[in-house]
């Protein structure tokens, strides 16, 4: 099958138009050594019904959805209401490229324009870009964000910043004259302010952490702000769970200067990872530095209300080399199904899905602390997630657990080798009451 | 048409578009103990469900698409986005897939990430690939990255990266967030890179030469066996910019031009949706040398399944979350297994005929700077029609009144007044006729009826928008009306 709309007329009358015989005698201006000699050595083509039965047994050999999942840790699973799917199919914003001529592109603007005002709301920022990749690059343009703002070649990060966002983070800064320094937890899993205090100085651009952290626990963010602010550094915030924003105080309340993270959590399919939703957004005056596409709003000839895509200035391919960021489109169609999701959830609706995740995580770990020789690590708050302990470790735990058709939490060994013992759990309001009941018992049920 | 409201210009509290189901467990106080609750989200919307689905879908009927029109937008690659594609991506068993779930319970997707890789080894002759770059210019910034971490083991990254002035920008700025400085290389009266100029631009102190090619102007840099021999001669490599491999795809292989490191669009050559500006997906093909370098995790086939390696001591490192766009990598495979290796050849093929009719078709009648054959794309320009004060840009906004989406404008930098033309191998030859008589119509209105054009767009559902005043006065967001 191909997808060509021409006849073997067509092709004739075109070629005689343009004066040549033959389709090759278009790739004359190629030199004939670097012509490939034979055909691609490539699988035979697939009809339509042969190709959808392929993809379905491929998909068969993945054996997870039989199985009731408590991971969470940057990727998460909350209900998606159905008319994300039905309205995000449409052609008119599959099918379209960036909106470069604004006439002609008016929903995908608006829809921008709605999102940037909604990553606002929620986060209690001024101004927010169209989109970004994922989280963890989202994070990695805000530390070079700051590094811009500020000059200074020192970035604190959080050892609770998820550990591939942290790993990005080094990856993007490798070759430019920054120096990242990890911060140390408390035994309530919250950045330690001590260390913090002793780390911070005027050679600081930012201090960079995450709430609620990897490790499930809710930052107090008043009181990094007071510290990084004392000293002159900015503080990045970055949400890896979205959904939390629903209920727990905002960024900007508690005196963000930018705030970056992943959107997953708004409607967004788990995906084995991706496509997801990197969100970014700031104070105003940081306007000229802010990377990515963003819309604004602005009148036509007829002094009618419409959008653009706007602040070019800062972009590429007008800037080139001097760009804020080599990013030259956002997450259009994410940003999209988010939009969706949040106003069709609305604000009583977001709030009662922050509210769930807390009450269903806090049930599932009370029903799991009460089994001996489990124990929670970390004291401070939790959002969705919790780390437990487990005498005797916890690989016995996560095989017991997958024999009856549990995945279980992370564990966290391979990403925290002085936590070895120990998982991390997610617990969403897509889970029942008689799922966490199951969990509980199936846990209680593992000799020590 | 009357314009669409803004979704919280039509909120009101206690109005309801969703319920959750009823909380099962029982609700404890202590469960928000210490925590910073926040009172309510000011402004947030509240709205019922079908204001919700008539928002957005009157507002999806203000966007032009490849659905409904030809949009012959030069070096994106337009083409038709083949809607079984979108079926494959919805199989549950893709869709509900934990990225941490054990490696035993996802092997169809480490086999849907691993047979890609090797369809796009052999498609562009490369020897590895990494799917995880979320876009085009995140695959830049990986092959920069390749680049100087490979030149640093060898003892020295060295300090500047060569661009032909005919580059997209994007080149540049990758080139820059990875430490490079960059020297323009200029192009000669063809077009292309310039022999002479490129051996002398081409020192110790430079790390690579970043080409398109076929380059931006959609002609193919037929010296590009002696640009390899110059940059490799002086101890560079060579990265290829693959965003235009829809001319090539099926019958030629950058891994048999000298190059040592591609990125591919997966939304562009391998037809996957561009959703109106992501997501995209730029996998990265390297030669062997550089395989080692290539981010983490890479998929392992082994005797007793796949697997994913994250020990890997000389790669540069983790460029984002998980493993890529998964979902765009699945609808580019099953392109790529619906066409085999015959449809794909016959891409770059009709790609090409498509390009060269219009090419044929419009010469004379808007200006063309270079003479040089050209394959997926033409550039034209204003030329002929700025002598009456009309720009591209007029241009542009009067072919959206013929129903057409216009071309693109912002580049190559070496043509003023840029009209980049590139109709993919999908449209059919009533579309290229019909765009041909109606970019001939707009060169006539040019010199008849001048301020047509200039005040166009007529029909869209906005008129021309001002772009100036909403730069000068940013207004990012919606504000709630004081009082």
């Amino acid at each position: 099958m191909s997808y060509i709309s021409l006849s073997d007329q067509d092709k004739r009358e075109m070629l005689a138009r343009i004066g040549v015989s033959s389709l090759d005698d278009l790739f004359g201006c190629v030199p004939g050594e670097i012509r490939l000699k034979k055909e691609l050595c490539l699988p035979p083509p697939l009809s339509e019904p042969e190709l959808l039965g392929h993809f379905e047994n491929i998909g068969r050999k993945n054996k997870e959805s039989v199985h009731l999942s408590f991971l969470g840790a940057g990727a998460y699973r909350h209900y998606i209401p159905y008319i994300v799917d039905n309205l995000s199919s449409r052609g008119e914003y599959l099918s379209p490229y960036t909106p470069y001529q604004p006439e002609v592109s008016q929903g995908t603007l608006q829809v921008i324009f709605e999102f940037q005002t909604l990553i606002c709301q929620l986060t209690g920022m001024e101004i927010a870009n169209a989109s970004m990749y994922e989280g963890a690059s989202a994070a990695a343009e805000a530390v070079l964000m700051a590094w811009r703002l500020k000059g200074r070649p020192r970035i604190l990060v959080a050892g609770s910043l998820h550990p591939q966002y942290r790993d990005v983070v080094r990856t993007y800064v490798k070759n430019l004259a920054i120096q990242i320094e990890e911060l140390g937890t408390d035994d309530k899993g919250r950045v330690d302010l001590e260390t913090l205090k002793q780390k911070i100085d005027g050679e600081t651009s930012a201090v960079v952490c995450q709430s609620p952290n990897f490790l499930g626990v809710i930052e107090n963010l008043d009181l990094l702000t007071g510290v990084a602010h004392e000293h002159g550094a900015l503080v990045i915030f970055v949400v890896a769970e979205a959904a939390s924003l629903g209920l727990l105080q905002s960024p900007g309340a508690a005196g963000a200067d930018i705030v970056a993270g992943e959107a997953q959590s708004f409607g967004l399919p788990l995906s084995f990872g991706g496509p997801y939703l990197g969100f970014m957004a700031c104070r105003k005056e940081f306007v000229r530095q802010f990377p990515g596409r963003i819309a604004g709003q602005t009148k036509d000839l007829e002094g009618k209300r419409g959008f653009v895509l706007t602040l070019s200035t800062r972009e590429q391919f007008i800037r080139r080399e001097k760009a804020t960021s080599n990013i030259c489109t956002n997450q259009a169609w994410c940003a999209l199904r988010a939009t969706i999701f949040l106003e069709t959830l609305g604000s009583e609706g977001v709030r009662e899905l922050a509210y769930q995740n807390i009450q269903k995580a806090r049930y599932a770990l009370d029903s799991l602390t009460e089994i001996r020789a489990v124990r929670r690590k970390f004291s401070g708050p939790a959002f969705n997630e919790f780390v437990l302990e487990f005498e005797g470790g916890y690989k016995k735990v996560e095989d017991h657990l997958l024999s009856k058709g549990i995945i279980g939490g992370l564990g966290l060994e391979p990403h925290y080798p002085g936590l070895k013992d120990c998982a991390l759990f997610c617990v969403t309001e897509v889970h029942g009451k008689a799922d966490i009941d199951r969990l509980a018992s199936l846990v209680a049920e593992v000799k020590r | 048409m009357s314009r669409e409201p803004l979704i919280f210009e039509l909120s009101a509290a206690t109005k309801k578009g969703f319920a959750l189901p009823k909380l099962d467990v029982p609700e404890k106080t202590e469960a928000l103990q210490g925590l910073a609750v926040r009172a309510g989200i000011p402004g947030f919307p509240q709205v019922s469900e079908v204001e919700v689905v008539r928002h957005f879908t009157r507002l999806s009927q203000a966007n032009f698409c490849i659905d409904t029109s030809f949009y012959p937008l030069g070096s994106c690659t337009m083409k038709y986005n083949p809607k079984i594609n979108e079926k494959v991506a919805a199989i549950p068993d893709f869709l509900g897939s934990h990225p941490y779930a054990p490696p035993e319970l996802v092997q169809g997707n480490l086999e849907v990430l691993k047979t890609l890789e090797e369809c796009l080894v052999e498609i562009t002759g490369m020897d590895a690939f990494t799917l995880q770059p979320s876009a085009g210019a995140q695959g830049e910034l990986v092959g920069m990255m390749l680049i100087r971490a490979c030149l640093k083991e060898r003892g020295d990254p060295r300090k500047i990266v060569l661009i032909p002035d005919s580059a997209h920008g994007t080149n540049p700025s990758s080139a820059h967030i990875c430490g490079y400085r960059v020297r323009e290389v200029k192009s000669n009266d063809r077009g292309t890179i310039d022999l002479d100029a490129l051996a002398r631009d081409m020192t110790e102190e430079v790390a690579a030469l970043m080409v398109t090619n076929p380059n931006t102007l959609g002609v193919f840099e037929s010296d590009i066996l002696r640009i390899g021999e110059i940059v490799h001669a002086k101890g560079g490599l060579v990265y290829m910019d693959g965003a235009n491999m829809n001319a090539l795809v099926g019958k030629f292989r950058p891994g048999d031009m000298g190059v040592d490191i591609i990125h591919l669009n997966l939304h562009k050559t391998f037809s996957t949706p561009h959703g109106g500006g992501g997501p995209g997906s730029g996998p990265v093909g390297v030669k062997k040398q550089l395989e080692p370098l290539l981010p983490i995790p890479v998929v392992e086939k082994g005797k007793a399944g796949y697997s994913l390696d994250f020990s890997r001591p000389r790669s540069i490192g983790r460029v984002r979350s998980f493993y890529g766009s998964f979902l765009v990598e699945l609808k580019a495979l099953a392109y790529i297994l619906t066409l085999g290796a015959a449809g794909l050849k016959e891409v770059a093929e009709i790609a090409v005929l498509n390009s060269n009719y219009i090419r044929k078709s419009l010469e004379g009648v808007y200006h063309l700077k270079y003479a040089s054959p050209t394959l997926h794309e033409c550039v034209f320009s204003d030329k002929f029609q700025k002598e009456r004060g009309i720009l591209n840009i007029d241009i542009a906004k009067r072919l959206i009144d013929y129903g057409l989406h216009p071309p693109t404008m912002s580049f190559p930098l070496i043509v003023p007044g840029a009209l980049m033309i590139e109709p993919t191998e999908t449209e059919s030859r009533r579309d290229l006729d019909q765009f041909i008589g109606a970019m001939k119509a707009i060169a006539r209105e040019a010199v008849e009826t001048p301020e047509l054009l200039k005040s166009a767009p007529h029909v869209s559902p906005v008129r021309r928008l001002d772009e100036t005043a909403a730069a000068r006065n940013p207004v990012l967001r919606w504000e709630e009306p004081k009082g």
